[in-house]
């Protein structure tokens, strides 16, 4: 189904500078040159009929219902593959036209059902306005005749029917599903009258290369492609434009609504994240809003073990308000945080932050970002002065080689990889760095020049040798980098990527990728016109998350790829607000647009706004968090739409620090893993129940509009201002514009954003502000945002998590299209069908080796903890390798993961897992014997647990690594005592200084220096934060 | 002395038993310690002589025919190496009537020498057109061809010289020059003769066409039913490879041109160019639309040349003998001459090579001979499936583009095909809608919808189930398929259809009166939506 609010221009828009003028039935009509005369006549308010024509997809010609007559040209030409010419002289009507159109449409009905009253389409029927446009009066043809009236229908697929005996072969699905999604799933069987849709080798949809992204559907022009949801409720009777509420593209769509129903999720043709397409997540697997699942009621409970008691909503905040204030006096003002989360809105995560900073009156803030794309805004902050991409997802179609690493592009920013996918089908070459044969390696049309099958953990070597190809070769742009870079640093740099030790015949044996494809692919990349990295969460998600990012733009800026269209680095994030939260200030050190808690001018234009003082040092970050409530020192936290126990790592160690809390309060749409440890309960509402913004993978912030009411009562920022007034810290606020007003006031990259401009704009990338209004496509265009562009030593430094003996295989993780992260939402949608269980993908031989068929149930066990997984014996992962996905909770992935994480941001290492596998038939024995040591109660394993001294010596040395690389170790001591000062929170600095004090024993000889120098510092003492 | 004797490898002979003959004159030969060497020429296209041998004696060649495995033992024993008298002697080959009076330039030497012989396409004139075309340059051949009035022979009759200068001008590389030897309409078979009899030309011709536009990669979509076509262009490549005609660094001009036969699947649409570009990409066989013209944007989207197979091999001697003397041939904007190809329901079928501008008749009767079933003569069709029936009275009609649109009807590839008075027209127009639907590439909606409904109404009327209104229906639906379809498959099937009903109404059960309306709408056979440029190939 098209939205009946979409008008349809027939045939794409032409962009360029040259016009042609010509005369449609008597109008003059100036449209850029290659347009159509159909879409020339259009924008002249003159509507051919047409049926195979649309806006979306390039001309077709085959219906032959908007033939026009043009002076000179002998016959009719079809208006939608004639393109304009000066001066042309076209007439639209005429008795021949009109003879001939009928003619055409007599053809049509004459094997269609005339059942318009009882079809689905009803109302919005293009076939059917076609006929009344073309004033059909009868079908003269025999009724005896040939037909596809009783072709059977396909209900295969979960969210749509395919009617064959509806199909006016238009072939305008076939082409969505090439030109638009690029799955070549459809195509056409037989020839002539036999001519048929057909999904695979004619087989159900379902069965078939379908992905279910809905292109087709919205193609269609009659009932043969149709909503379910459409055939059950009926025609839409209006629409609103929002964002979707998942992933990082952050697609823009029409909700097809009757009253507050919602009948259809359509992409919007206007969207500029997604230009009308959709994934099978957004278009259709919205169902999880009204699930029965849904909690609708605030609850309460005074310890865990307790049943929950169903309140309301005063009693509830009043009831997290009074326990909040309890703790703090108890324990401390530090002793509670929040968590904001990538899901809910700007102004929802500027208010949580707001509320931790002015009504806790602690820096205690942190946002699930933390546990994806930390190092990207650590990184690209560091090198170029701003944590964001430098591209909007245009970008792409200008781009000649496109690296993508470490990002399961079809998989997980489904709408984007179709636009990559589309460009590479262009010309574009593709480069893919993954230890896992990803979709993208190979697909129809689609084929990597370069897969570079990296072992999991070894992403910095791999950086730095093709760095050293570009350097050592003479690929590097030398100007670029003398006008827009530091020179020392670049000198510095280019000094350490030559060493012979970052050579890829080095590096190939910690890679395991041969140095002749990583010698080829650094060429292509450092040769190319235009040549664009794209990165997820394989980059971020390792010890040397940070270190990979920062290597990643110092490829960019020795090649001089960034700052115009077609280059750049390009972060891909995994929710739909991963960016918008992490400016939003959610981080503990961090006030929103990326500046540091430590500044003072910064923190007194809040104060000022906000009537506080605000904590001039950072706060805990969630691994801290954590930590502090096993140490005990941490009793309560406000999680606002995070299942921080589902989807953080090392699960147990999670459990027991939420068990060891008094308060922790839960703002969510269900009842999840955390909700097990909490004591409050706040229904949330989804994204179709509120107002706000999102802000998708390229800066880009979209409306996000309330369709329907919140099922509790409450919009999420709400539910916060209601906690902040029990509090004692009353926000007013009457709507979520009055929060963005707020957010421009005091953030100098959004202060030219209000509601109004986006209304306006239908959407705006940050910065926006005097120097740009209308937003920043591209950015570091003539210089870095930081000034001059930072190149840095990127020391490849392997993670502890090593293989060995005992756990020989190394687990890595991913996503799959259907499901979306933990699959809270899409678990409560027919998706659930396409992906009922979490498989772990193992190589044949590794299989072989230990007896494991396909489909065998798996003992997966790592040294922190097991889980049960079944096996897919697939040559995709590489030998030593495996891999599964972590949409179900019963997988229990995240019970497996290690403590490590970024040396940088305490971002997990979820990447990188040594275990070991067997058919559960024979367990492998575990390493204390029998049963895992805390496979019952999570507390009782708290003592193999890392203590916390001990996380902050490993956290402490994983940073002193990364800098050991320097040259000069003066300059590395700095940084690291830098690093020290800028994110750690003031009790962490004081225990490590301490630690220092007693020995230090355990910390490399750097660290020690630099504890050192931050130790004859002011660091408040443990106990004046406490109390503070 | 080693006699020389011809046997024919065409396929025609083949089919009536040139194998067998070959083999029977070898073995013959071979005991009575004769000292004969057999060379499989190619057909001379006098079908109701084949398989029609061939001795030289001195420096003619006299013909036997139609020569059974039967008849070798009398030859020898009458001592045809010698060239005596028998009773299938027809006398000097090249003095036979029937052969004598045709003009033959594109296939002056089919029939004549050995087609796996390099040395004898030589020794005939061959490959001098390619060293001229080298002298004269691209420009100057594209202007020669222009010049001389080719128009395609493949059935849409657009200028060959300024489709390869569409392509010369085009910016885009690479660029491609691709044949059209999908030769699908039925009673035709000059591209067959050419690929099996003279293969060598079709090379000089494309490669000429290459160096000119300045491709270096070629096809030949060739129909998969001409596996004998197939076996000939085959070898003819591979010598022509090896020799330094073809691939790199073509007689030593730094060009290179590598040429591949790309086999159809049996779509008679792919014979359509688009369609053919499309089944070339390894897609199925859809039309596309045009503009944008194929020299512009063909294969894989670069400029293509697409010309058919007799177009191309009349480019060597257009090269070679200057547009002027083939222009001199020809009627109006016809120039040249054309292979007619005429079957059916004739006496003496076969191929006949004219001057533009002959009169039907003379196809008909001065070479076909009338009926080869002695009935009357009720219809000749010509250009094919998709072409006009015509009358007795109208075979004054002169065989070139304009004088046939004229009178309704089509060149086409020049295939004539001819029917005695047993012809139920009511059928054939019954037919032309079914071999539409048959053969509808299903793209655009008046032939993939048109062309069933078509038969059924025409069902209808021979049915007398209202046949007046049906009529009516008919009309319009030839109407919408003529002017709405999206190529000349479509455009077209309403002539046959619309000429059988006005010229033989009596077979649907009509009055002439009844279908007095239908002949102006007959004269638009090549105008209207139907481009001419959009029937190349077929």
């Amino acid at each position: 189904m098209r939205s009946r609010a979409d008008s349809d221009f027939a045939t794409p828009l032409r962009r360029g500078a040259a016009t042609v003028a010509l005369e449609i039935d008597g109008r003059a009509v100036t449209v850029p040159e290659g347009t159509s005369v159909i879409r020339a006549a259009a924008q002249a308010g003159i509507h051919v009929p047409k049926l195979c024509a649309t806006d979306s997809l390039e001309p077709f010609g085959s219906c032959r219902l908007c033939l026009v007559e043009i002076d000179g040209q002998r016959g009719y030409p079809a208006s939608c593959t004639t393109p304009v010419r000066a001066g042309m002289k076209v007439r639209t009507e005429s008795p021949a036209l009109a003879r001939l159109r009928r003619g055409v449409m007599e053809l049509y009905i004459s094997d269609h059902p005339l059942d318009c009253l009882t079809c689905a389409a009803n109302g919005n029927c293009e076939l059917q306005d076609m006929a009344g446009a073309v004033g059909l009066r009868e079908v003269r043809y025999p009724s005896s005749g040939a037909s596809h009236l009783h072709a059977q229908k396909d209900q295969s697929n979960p969210y749509f029917t395919f009617d064959p005996s509806k199909c006016i072969v238009c072939s305008r699905c076939v082409r969505a599903c090439e030109e638009i999604q690029g799955s070549f799933a459809l195509t056409i069987d037989g020839r002539g009258f036999s001519s048929v849709i057909s999904a695979g080798q004619n087989g159900p949809f379902a069965a078939s290369e379908c992905v279910s992204c809905g292109a087709c559907v919205q193609a269609c022009p009659t009932a043969t492609l149709m909503e379910k949801s459409v055939i059950e409720l009926g025609q839409p009777e209006h629409s609103v434009v929002t964002t979707c509420g998942y992933c990082g593209v952050g697609c823009s769509f029409r909700a097809e609504m009757k009253g507050d129903v919602v009948v259809a999720m359509v992409p919007n043709p206007d969207g500029h994240a997604n230009h009308g397409h959709s994934c099978v997540k957004g278009r259709f697997a919205w169902g999880y809003t009204t699930h029965p699942d849904r909690i609708t009621r605030p609850m309460i409970r005074k310890s865990i073990d307790q049943p929950w008691r169903q309140v309301s909503w005063r009693d509830a905040i009043e009831y997290a308000a009074s326990e909040f204030k309890r703790i703090q006096q108890e324990y401390g003002r530090g002793a509670i945080g929040g968590i904001t989360s990538s899901r809910c809105t700007n102004e929802e995560t500027f208010l949580v932050q707001k509320l931790v900073r002015a009504a806790f009156g602690n820096n205690n803030v942190d946002t699930c970002a933390r546990v994806c794309h930390s190092p990207t805004g650590y990184g690209l902050k560091t090198a170029f002065g701003t944590s964001a991409t430098t591209q909007d997802f245009e970008s792409v179609m200008h781009a000649d080689v496109i690296m993508v690493i470490g990002a399961n592009v079809t998989e997980g920013h489904p709408v984007f990889a179709a636009q990559m996918k589309r460009r590479i089908r262009q010309g574009a070459r593709l480069i893919v760095v993954d230890p896992r044969v990803t979709e993208i390696v190979r697909l129809p049309h689609v084929q990597a020049s370069y897969h570079l099958q990296i072992r999991p953990g070894t992403n910095v070597a791999l950086i730095n040798a093709l760095a050293h190809v570009v350097v050592t070769e003479g690929l590097a742009d030398e100007a670029f980098a003398a006008a827009r870079c530091d020179p020392d640093e670049f000198a510095a740099w280019k000094r350490f990527v030559a060493e012979p030790r970052n050579a890829p015949e080095s590096m190939e044996k910690i890679t395991g990728v041969p140095a002749g494809l990583v010698r080829a692919a650094a060429r292509l990349y450092a040769t190319a016109p235009n040549a664009a990295i794209y990165y997820g969460l394989g980059v971020t998600e390792h010890s040397q998350g940070s270190t990979m990012v920062l290597g990643i733009a110092n490829l960019a800026m020795a090649t001089g790829n960034i700052g115009r269209p077609g280059v750049g680095v390009n972060p891909l994030r995994g929710q739909n607000n991963v960016q918008g939260s992490c400016d939003m200030g959610s981080f503990p050190h961090e006030l929103s647009g990326y500046r540091q808690i430590s500044d003072d001018a910064v923190r007194a234009s809040f104060d000022a706004a906000w009537g506080v003082r605000i904590d001039p040092e950072p706060g805990l970050r969630i691994p801290n968090m954590f930590d502090a409530a096993l140490d005990g020192s941490f009793k309560g936290l406000y999680i606002q739409g995070e299942d921080v126990a589902q989807s953080e790592p090392n699960s147990q160690h999670v459990a027991a620090a939420l068990r060891a809390m008094e308060c922790v309060v839960v703002q969510d749409l269900f009842f999840n893993e955390t909700t097990k440890y909490a004591h409050v309960f706040l229904p949330g509402s989804s994204f179709l129940e509120k107002n706000g913004t999102f802000t998708n993978s390229e800066r880009r912030i979209s409306m996000v509009r309330k369709v329907a009411a919140p099922p509790a009562g409450m919009e999420d920022w709400e539910i916060t201002c209601a906690l902040a007034a029990a509090l004692g810290y009353p926000m007013e606020y009457s709507h979520p514009s009055e929060i963005m007003d707020e957010i421009a006031r005091l953030t100098p990259t959004f202060s030219g954003v209000s509601y109004e401009k986006i209304e306006r704009l239908g959407s705006v990338q940050w910065p926006c502000n005097d120097s740009a209004p209308a937003g920043t496509p591209t950015m570091h265009v003539d210089h870095f945002v930081r000034g001059k562009g930072r190149f840095t030593i990127t020391e490849y430094v392997p993670t502890e998590e090593r293989t060995d003996s005992e756990y020989p295989l190394i687990l890595t993780t991913g996503r799959i299209l259907s499901q979306y992260n933990v699959g809270t939402q899409t678990r409560r949608t027919l998706n659930a069908a396409m992906h009922a269980e979490d498989r772990l993908e193992i190589h044949p031989s590794d299989a072989e080796l230990r007896g494991i068929r396909d489909g065998d149930w798996l003992q997966v066990l790592a040294r922190r903890g097991e889980t049960r997984l079944r096996a897919l014996v697939t040559p995709r992962v590489q030998p030593g390798v495996v891999y599964t996905t972590f949409h179900h909770p019963d997988s229990h992935t995240n019970d497996l993961m290690s403590q490590h994480s970024d040396w940088a941001t305490n971002c997990p290492e979820y990447k990188v897992t040594a275990v070991q596998v067997a058919p559960e038939a024979r367990s492998v024995q575990a390493r204390s014997g029998n049963a895992h040591p805390y496979a019952e109660d999570p507390v009782a394993g708290q003592d193999v647990h890392a203590t916390d001294i001990q996380h902050l010596v490993m956290m402490a040395n994983d940073i002193g690594a990364y800098f050991a690389g320097y040259p000069d170790q003066g300059e590395a001591v700095e940084e690291i005592a830098t690093h020290l000062r800028n994110f750690w929170e003031a009790r962490m600095r004081r225990e490590i200084v301490d630690y220092v004090e007693n020995g230090g024993a355990e910390l490399s000889p750097l660290v020690r220096e630099a504890v050192t120098l931050i130790a004859t510092e002011s660091v408040p003492s443990s106990e004046e934060v406490g109390e503070g | 002395m080693t006699a020389l004797v011809y046997v024919p490898r065409d396929s025609s002979a083949v089919s009536l038993g040139a194998d067998a003959v070959a083999g029977a004159i070898a073995s013959e030969a071979a005991s009575r310690k004769l000292d004969v060497k057999i060379v499989r020429n190619g057909s001379r296209g006098m079908f109701s002589h084949e398989p029609m041998v061939e001795v030289t004696v001195g420096a003619e060649r006299i013909a036997y025919g139609p020569v059974g495995a039967g008849d070798v033992a009398s030859l020898f024993d009458s001592n045809f190496l010698d060239g005596r008298e028998h009773p299938l002697r027809l006398g000097i080959a090249g003095e036979i009537p029937w052969l004598k009076s045709q003009t033959r330039l594109t296939f002056a030497r089919a029939g004549v020498t050995d087609p796996a012989s390099l040395h004898d396409f030589i020794a005939h004139g061959g490959y001098r057109g390619l060293r001229r075309a080298i002298e004269l340059g691209p420009d100057r051949v594209v202007a020669e061809v222009t010049k001389s009035g080719l128009r395609g022979r493949g059935g849409a009759g657009f200028s060959t010289g300024i489709k390869w200068k569409t392509a010369l001008d085009a910016p885009a590389r690479p660029k491609y020059v691709v044949c059209n030897a999908d030769e699908g309409d039925s009673g035709t078979f000059s591209d067959r003769m050419i690929m099996e009899g003279d293969p060598f030309v079709l090379i000089e011709g494309m490669t000429i066409a290459a160096l000119a536009v300045g491709a270096a990669q070629g096809y030949i979509y060739l129909r998969s039913e001409y596996p004998h076509a197939r076996r000939a262009l085959s070898e003819a490549i591979a010598t022509a490879c090896s020799n330094g005609y073809l691939g790199a660094n073509i007689l030593g001009t730094g060009k290179s041109f590598e040429l591949e036969i790309r086999l159809g699947a049996g779509a008679y649409v792919c014979g359509e160019e688009t369609a053919m570009l499309e089944s070339l990409e390894g897609r199925r066989g859809m039309v596309r639309f045009k503009p944008p013209f194929p020299a512009q944007e063909g294969l894989f989207g670069k400029p293509t040349v697409i010309n058919n197979v007799v177009s191309f091999a009349t480019v060597p001697i257009i090269i070679d003998r200057g547009a002027q003397f083939f222009h001199d041939y020809g009627a109006g904007s016809s120039r040249g001459t054309m292979p007619f190809q005429l079957a059916g329901n004739a006496k003496s079928p076969g191929l006949i090579e004219a001057p533009m501008g002959v009169r039907l008749g003379e196809i008909v009767y001065d070479y076909g001979g009338g009926t080869a079933s002695g009935a009357k003569l009720r219809t000749v069709q010509v250009g094919g499936p998709l072409g006009a029936y015509f009358t007795e009275s109208m075979l004054d009609v002169a065989l070139d583009f304009e004088s046939l649109a004229a009178r309704g009807g089509i060149l086409g590839h020049g295939g004539i095909v001819v029917f005695d008075d047993t012809v139920d027209m009511a059928q054939m127009a019954r037919y032309a809608m079914e071999f539409c639907a048959i053969e509808s590439c299903g793209k655009c909606t008046p032939c993939r919808i048109g062309s069933v409904r078509g038969a059924e109404v025409i069902d209808e009327i021979i049915n007398l189930r209202r046949p007046r209104e049906n009529l009516e229906v008919l009309r319009d639906l030839c109407d919408t398929m003529k002017f709405g379809s999206l190529c000349p498959l479509g455009g077209l099937t309403p002539l046959p259809v619309l000429s059988a009903l006005k010229y033989f109404p009596g077979d649907f059960g009509l009055t002439p009166a009844e279908v007095d309306f239908i002949g102006a709408d007959l004269a638009i056979s090549t105008s209207g939506a139907v481009d001419t440029h959009a029937i190349a190939g077929r």
